[in-house]
């Protein structure tokens, strides 16, 4: 296998359209997505947090921005982004922590990871719509 | 093998930890909250702002905003390590995103101590 892929000849440059990322490595960069994508909403979560616990008044002021439907699929996004984030990186930690190292555990807990990062985003989101 | 010379003040551990203990305890209060929020008996102003007014609520909701501006520097600051080559574009980033960082904390804890 190994004189296989040193006949091959090697990429000169990341052509991303010819990349075919396996399943741990697109866990890998939406947790990078997601994180980056939260951050730059922290302003807009913040903004509601604030409006949410001012008084009753901001707090009505509230409940009228998240019950348009606009803002609701930005939350909804945002909310997979939080659990993916959460999934992913209780992944990470535990791969920190060496254990499901080997290529199959890996590509395992990375199914795991998008799947119930997923239902979980269902499961709230419906709770919460 | 990388070869380099082994001197200087630390080559990011301090970093590594911190990223991984701010986002342990991120997931442990996220669960806290999880549960407190969603078997809250009515969304209502007094149930949602009586939630974070207890003392031990509101230290451990700061505690979790804290935690999340050290995490988001951390990974703000590795993401633009990564992408941002020019090094004067990179360090300019670097002090936008710890300014807004640092106004976030503020804004934090002026919403939860006003309560």
């Amino acid at each position: 296998m190994s004189e296989a892929t040193a006949r091959k000849p090697r990429p000169k440059h990341l052509a991303l359209h010819e990349i075919r990322l396996p399943l741990p490595g697109i866990v890998s960069i939406l947790h990078r997505v997601s994180g980056a994508g939260l951050f730059l909403l922290l302003p807009f979560l913040l903004f509601l947090f604030d409006r949410s616990l001012g008084s009753a008044e901001s707090f009505a002021v509230y409940q009228s921005v998240v019950s348009n439907w606009f803002i609701k699929l930005v939350l909804f996004g945002l909310l997979w982004a939080y659990l993916h984030h959460f999934c992913a990186g209780i992944r990470f930690l535990l791969l920190d922590l060496h254990i499901g190292g080997d290529l199959e555990p890996a590509r395992k807990s990375s199914k795991i990871v998008l799947a119930v990062s997923i239902a979980l985003t269902l499961i709230i989101g419906v709770m919460l719509w | 093998m990388v070869k380099r010379i082994v001197v200087g003040a630390h080559y990011g551990l301090r970093d590594w930890i911190g990223q991984r203990a701010s986002a342990v305890y991120m997931a442990i209060y996220t669960v806290i909250f999880a549960i407190a929020a969603l078997t809250l008996p009515e969304m209502s102003y007094e149930a949602w702002s009586g939630l974070f007014s207890g003392g031990l609520m509101r230290f451990l909701t700061f505690l979790f905003f804290l935690a999340l501006f050290y995490h988001a520097w951390i990974g703000v600051r590795d993401i633009f390590m990564d992408y941002i080559k020019p090094t004067g574009l990179r360090l300019a980033l670097h002090v936008v995103v710890l300014f807004l960082l640092f106004g976030y904390a503020g804004w934090a804890a002026q919403i939860l101590w006003r309560l």
